[in-house]
């Protein structure tokens, strides 16, 4: 017998055995009952009280972050407590931040849906429309940064009359480019997927004022066979095109820090351990506002305890990741690169001034999410609410300890210098929080949080009902 | 359930997405192709009352006066130099000594306040400019200020944007000329331009591109 032959076995040695299918919702829902009680959260007679609470407290600090923007205009970045050698500080930090948050909501439209994870489904409009407000909350800071921002239009390609282009080299210039598409298909992709539940919204509104707005917004959707077969082919390409930017978008953020010089940024591994890190804060801010918002719109037969309990998986997954980074760069500065730059940047790290941050940094995202291997932990939305803030406040420590401390201490000793942040360094993050929850709380109000059209795919009966006349179907859906 | 919207809507939609459409395009072009560079935003060809209505036509183009007859420091220093009041009077405390027409002239003369002109050629200020490279290493006046010689009143005829000085200092052997004819106003380059303009770029060690486009040349 020859080897080639040795190698053909019939037997399988792997068996596939088809994975734990986690339902979308509690048993028992119709067409009718998904349609009535998502709408219902925007379409009923009152607002509740809580909700005007809590838009004042967020508008409150989204003023406060207008107050500061202002100030910066007229005054310069020197109002922020960056100045050499910490060039960058909160600003950066706190765009990272953002712009890591988002990384769920593409991870869970794009890559879940060409995965065919069904119980992406509750949970994709809420974290796709998490990422569009946390991009724009990103965008604010680099923005803000260059401390004149109405030639922000330097950053593009455009026939300027200076004559000169954006310095195509510079990875800040690659981050104008991914943030942008990042966003611009981001928003894309959000609008066609609610255009089936906007026709919906429009049919089922009372008053003609309100129909007439989603009516337009809606673009005349009939749900003809026509425009579902359109719109399917719509959003398969779009998740084609969305899959490379989870990837992408982020690994181009780290290489602000990667393509420099500076010890603890010029490293190889920064792309995949951002990412991770992206993912892993996402799925942490989702599980920070689904948790809430499900109870008090009372989604909870929707967004059920299998989404709670499969995003806190996602997060221990991820969690191990950086985990498994942060245990990699020690190693790499200490014993791995020689370079005595390198060496003298983990230990200060962990024993300089700003060690406190450091170690808590390891608190909260590398000791606290080993909680999530129990199941008991992770079907704890109370606790699960708090380790997912943990994990919040851990990754924006994390890229504060990667800007600051490598900056504060670089190669010249005589140059060192120590960041504190100042009051309006303080009112601009509080009043991007405060934005990103105004904004998120206008849309919990205005818009269907979860997409009804694509949850009714999912009902039993749709698929034991044999074959209906197609047509009568998406009618059906579509109401 | 009754219609919410008429049948013209469907004609007003699809109108609105070509319209939206044409006009993004064409609010792009206008922004940052269109309005920046038209005179009207330049300020090119704008004629600007002066003191008294000084013409350069009359000065340069019938009488022959050399540049630096008034503009003194031109070939010196970064600034080309107005001329005091005194060189005004060298002719026409004689000439003309009575006309009305040169009544703030004389006034100035008299009291020892210099005539305020208005600036046509304004830099701004993050610019570092200086006449005396420009002068010494072949620029013509007329290159970037125009036909001095035919203009009654003077106007800015080159945009001064970033974009129109880059296009002379990343090739500078377009417009380089004899040392000799920089001031000659109806010099006009010969066939072989740019065969010249590399000798002389040599001849008088106009450095390269790399260096003139360099940020710092220019802002200091």
């Amino acid at each position: 017998m020859s080897a080639y032959e040795q190698t053909i076995d019939t037997t399988p040695s792997l068996i596939i055995t088809e994975p734990e299918k986690v339902p979308t919702m509690t048993p028992g829902q119709t067409l009718e009952s998904i349609s009535l009680k998502i709408s219902e959260v925007v379409l009923r007679a009152g607002t509740p009280r809580w909700w005007f609470g809590a838009l004042l407290v967020s508008s409150a600090f989204a003023v406060g972050l207008l107050f500061a923007l202002t100030v910066l205009v007229f005054k310069g970045i020197g109002i922020w407590g960056n100045n050499q050698p910490v060039g960058w500080a909160w600003d950066i930090t706190n765009f990272v931040w953002w712009i890591g948050i988002g990384h769920a909501g593409t991870l869970i439209s794009a890559i879940l849906l060409l995965l065919k994870q069904e119980w992406r489904t509750s949970i994709s409009r809420f974290s796709e429309t998490m990422t569009i407000f946390a991009v724009v909350c990103a965008g604010l800071f680099p923005l803000f940064h260059t401390g004149r921002p109405w030639v922000a239009y330097w950053l593009f390609p455009l026939p300027n009359t200076m004559g000169v282009w954006p310095q195509f080299r510079s990875p800040l210039v690659w981050d104008v480019f991914a943030v942008s598409t990042y966003f611009t298909l981001s928003v894309v992709f959000w609008y066609i997927g609610l255009i089936p539940d906007l026709s919906t919204m429009r049919d089922r509104a009372k008053s003609l004022f309100v129909k007439k707005i989603y009516g337009m917004v809606a673009m005349g959707w009939r749900g003809s066979t026509r425009h579902w077969s359109r719109y399917e082919t719509a959003c398969l390409l779009l998740a084609g095109l969305c899959t490379p930017l989870v990837v992408s978008v982020h690994s181009v953020v780290s290489m602000d820090f990667a393509v420099g010089i500076v010890p603890g940024w010029h490293t190889t591994i920064f792309p995949p351990y951002f990412v991770a890190g992206a993912v892993y804060s996402g799925f942490a801010m989702v599980l920070t506002l689904v948790i809430p918002a499900r109870k008090l719109f009372h989604l909870e037969d929707f967004i059920t305890m299998k989404h709670i309990d499969s995003m806190g998986k996602v997060m221990l997954t991820t969690g191990l990741i950086v985990a498994y980074a942060y245990t990699f760069e020690p190693f790499f500065g200490l014993v791995y690169s020689g370079n005595r730059y390198e060496k003298f940047l983990i230990l200060n790290r962990a024993f300089g001034p700003y060690a406190p941050f450091y170690w808590t940094l390891i608190l909260c995202n590398v000791i606290t999410p080993q909680f999530l291997w129990w199941r008991k932990i992770r079907n704890n939305t109370v606790v699960l609410f708090m380790l997912s803030i943990v994990v919040n406040i851990g990754m924006w420590l994390e890229r504060f300890v990667i800007i600051a401390i490598s900056l504060h201490r670089d190669f010249l000793p005589s140059s060192w210098g120590y960041f504190k942040p100042t009051i309006f360094d303080i009112l601009t993050f509080s009043g991007t929080l405060g934005l990103f929850m105004t904004l998120m709380l206008l849309f919990l109000r205005g818009m269907p949080s979860i997409p009804m059209f694509e949850l009714k795919t999912s009902l039993p009966q749709v698929h034991l009902a044999g074959h209906p006349a197609q047509g009568d179907f998406e009618q059906e859906v579509a109401s | 359930m009754p219609q919410i919207f008429k049948k013209s809507t469907n004609a007003i939609a699809r109108a609105s997405i070509i319209g939206s459409g044409a006009i993004s395009v064409l609010a792009i072009y206008m922004i940052f192709i269109g309005i920046p560079r038209s005179s009207y935003w330049n300020q090119t060809d704008l004629i600007k009352t002066q003191p008294v209505q000084f013409s350069h036509k009359h000065h340069v183009g019938d009488d022959g006066i050399d540049c630096r007859y008034c503009h003194t420091s031109v070939e010196t220093s970064a600034s080309a130099g107005m001329p005091p009041t005194k060189t005004c009077m060298n002719c026409h405390s004689q000439l003309w000594a009575t006309t009305t027409y040169l009544e703030p002239v004389r006034e100035s003369w008299k009291t020892g306040i210099p005539i305020k002109w208005t600036r046509i050629h304004d830099l701004p200020d993050y610019v570092y400019f200086n006449h005396s490279i420009h002068i010494n290493k072949g620029v013509g006046c007329a290159t970037c200020h125009g036909r001095i010689d035919q203009m009654p009143l003077v106007t800015q005829v080159a945009s001064l944007q970033m974009e129109w000085c880059l296009q002379c200092h990343r090739a500078p052997e377009q417009y380089l000329r004899p040392r000799s004819q920089v001031f000659n106003m109806a010099y006009t380059p010969p066939a072989n331009q740019l065969e010249l303009g590399r000798k002389l770029k040599k001849e008088y060690h106009v450095l390269g591109s790399d260096v003139l486009t360099s940020c710092s040349t220019c802002h200091r």
